[in-house]
């Protein structure tokens, strides 16, 4: 593990009136690990995501991205900071105005109208790479179903080889075998370009294949992290629980 | 606060009102505050072209049919409770005198102003709700596309370009509508209608209500945009922004309608 954390939470904490969703969340993330996150719905794992990226301001603690603190930064400086990210947000998030292709090349073109061969080839490249053929190149959003848009949403995650990619449950709603394509997909991200991701996700197969280290969070804090080895003998009653989806226990 | 003193009521009373008045200014305070972030961003680059031309398509498309329809109905409508009024004077002259100025300072102006408000402030609050509670929103920020300079700024200059175009169409379409009914059921003369319609018909009235159309333009952008941005709540929060862009965009309208005529006649 290098001496900078990619990513490193402290104390960070968010309450939406008196809903205290993140209540004290600390964590550092390596630089080329990949993550996962678990934890109930609504325990507050994509809030803690949109902090990080600034979309959500937290009340209290601060956010490190390669050593720097982002917490406070001018709109401008964290444009900046967010070219180093990618995500795959939970809906998908597709701008349903535009085509599958323009979806895609969006992080290239940032709403201009660049060379349109040239992104579609792009576009194609990294559909390919999320199991999709070039027959959804022109199709809006709204006329795909709902696997189809969250890996085109997934594709225009990775298409600017992001050098940070958080995945909002990426095998949600896909079948199975699907789901292993896009689990291999995540793995050849950080194995193959050293990327970093961070991947929310309720599927303990994934979290089991694509995971280095797990990470827990529970009423606001992260309760465990450790070793994905780890995660079926934490020792630990709330992750026991969960990983093994009993109603009984703790967690109620 | 209980009702066993005298004051109690009244207090509760005051502190209704205050409570009102403060979320109004709030209110108010909070709409400024993003048309100054809009005018501020918008001005400095990335401008997106593209998206100016798409939204002035939309608009104009979207709304000069009923924009032409209104004009040419109301016009009519115009000359035709003019003469039925003015028969008892000289309704010969009064009648294009009184549709002129009617339509190019009054009537051309705010019908465009309403009708478009009706259907552009909707839209604009439904497509900008839906992105927001769908996360569109949030998406763009984190593609590194301000959504101000990308989304609103080219959707309130469309629309203060688009007004006074529009109103310029009605105007025109409006003092025909007055015309047909003149000369086609009223039985005025052709020639002389249009003699007296050209004598009554001033510049400045027509730089009046192109300056009107600009300031309708921008609180009709404005407004679908700002309670679009704030929807929250899914489908119902989408529908209640549509609404609530509608209803401030009239009233807006029609106030500014008046403190522009009270300024420029009073
Ligand atoms: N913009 C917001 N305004 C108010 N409350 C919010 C907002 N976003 C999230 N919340 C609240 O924060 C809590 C955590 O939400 P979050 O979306 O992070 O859950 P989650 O852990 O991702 O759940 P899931 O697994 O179902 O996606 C919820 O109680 C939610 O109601
Ligand atoms: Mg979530």
């Amino acid at each position: 593990m290098s001496a900078v954390p990619k990513i490193e939470l402290d104390g960070l904490s968010k309450a939406f009136g008196a809903n205290r969703v993140l209540d004290g969340v600390s964590l550092a993330i390596a630089p080329g690990e990949s993550l996962t996150v678990i934890g109930q719905s609504g325990s507050g794992k994509s809030v803690m995501l949109k902090c990080i990226l600034g979309l959500i301001r937290p009340d209290a603690g601060s956010i490190r991205i390669d050593g720097e603190d982002i917490t406070r930064l001018s709109e401008r400086d964290m444009a900046r900071v967010r070219a180093k990210f990618g995500m795959l947000f939970q809906g998908g998030a597709l701008f349903d105005s535009l085509p599958v292709w323009r979806n895609v090349t969006f992080a290239l073109t940032r709403g201009r109208n660049r060379s349109a061969a040239r992104m579609k080839a792009i576009a194609e490249e990294n559909l390919e790479k999320v199991g999709l053929g070039r027959q959804v190149l022109n199709l809006r959003p709204s006329e795909l179903s709902g696997g189809m848009q969250k890996r085109v949403a997934l594709a225009r995650a990775i298409a600017p080889r992001p050098e940070i990619i958080f995945f909002d449950e990426p095998t949600t709603g896909l079948d199975p075998i699907r789901a292993d394509v896009i689990n291999d997909l995540i793995t050849s991200l950080v194995e193959d370009l050293g990327a970093t991701a961070v991947t929310i996700t309720h599927d303990m197969a994934s979290a089991r294949k694509i995971a280095h280290r797990v990470a827990m969070l529970y009423q606001g804090e992260i309760i465990w992290c450790g070793p994905r080895d780890q995660l079926y003998e934490s020792g630990n009653p709330y992750v026991d629980q969960f990983v093994q989806g009993r109603a009984d226990g703790p967690i109620r | 606060m209980t009702n066993s003193s005298p004051a109690g009521p009244i207090i509760a009373l005051f502190a209704a009102i205050g409570r009102i008045a403060v979320g109004w200014l709030a209110a108010v305070g909070r709409t400024a505050l993003f048309g100054v972030q809009t005018l501020r961003r918008g001005l400095t680059p990335p401008y997106y072209p593209n998206k100016l031309f798409e939204q002035l398509a939309h608009i104009g498309w979207f709304s000069l049919p009923v924009v032409g329809l209104t004009a040419v109905f109301t016009g009519a409508a115009l000359a035709q409770q003019t003469f039925t009024a003015g028969t008892r004077f000289n309704a010969t002259s009064t009648v294009p005198a009184i549709v002129v100025i009617g339509i190019v300072r009054e009537l051309g102006p705010v019908l465009v102003g309403l009708m478009v408000a009706g259907r552009v402030s909707s839209a604009m609050a439904a497509e900008l709700g839906t992105m927001r509670v769908t996360e569109q929103l949030d998406a763009l920020t984190t593609l590194r596309t301000d959504p101000y300079r990308y989304l609103i700024a080219p959707r309130l200059l469309a629309c203060v370009i688009a007004l006074p175009l529009m109103v310029l169409v009605a105007n025109a379409i409006g003092i025909f509508g007055g015309y047909l009914i003149a000369v086609y059921k009223l039985g005025f003369n052709a020639t002389g209608y249009l003699r007296v319609t050209r004598q009554f018909l001033e510049w400045s009235d027509f730089g009046m209500a192109l300056v009107k159309a600009g300031v309708f333009g921008f609180f009709i952008a404005l407004m679908g945009c700002y309670h679009g941005f704030r929807a929250g709540g899914g489908a119902a929060g989408v529908g209640e922004a549509t609404r609530d862009a509608v209803v401030s965009a009239f009233i807006l309208i029609l106030v500014s309608n008046l403190l522009i005529t009270v300024m420029a006649f009073g």
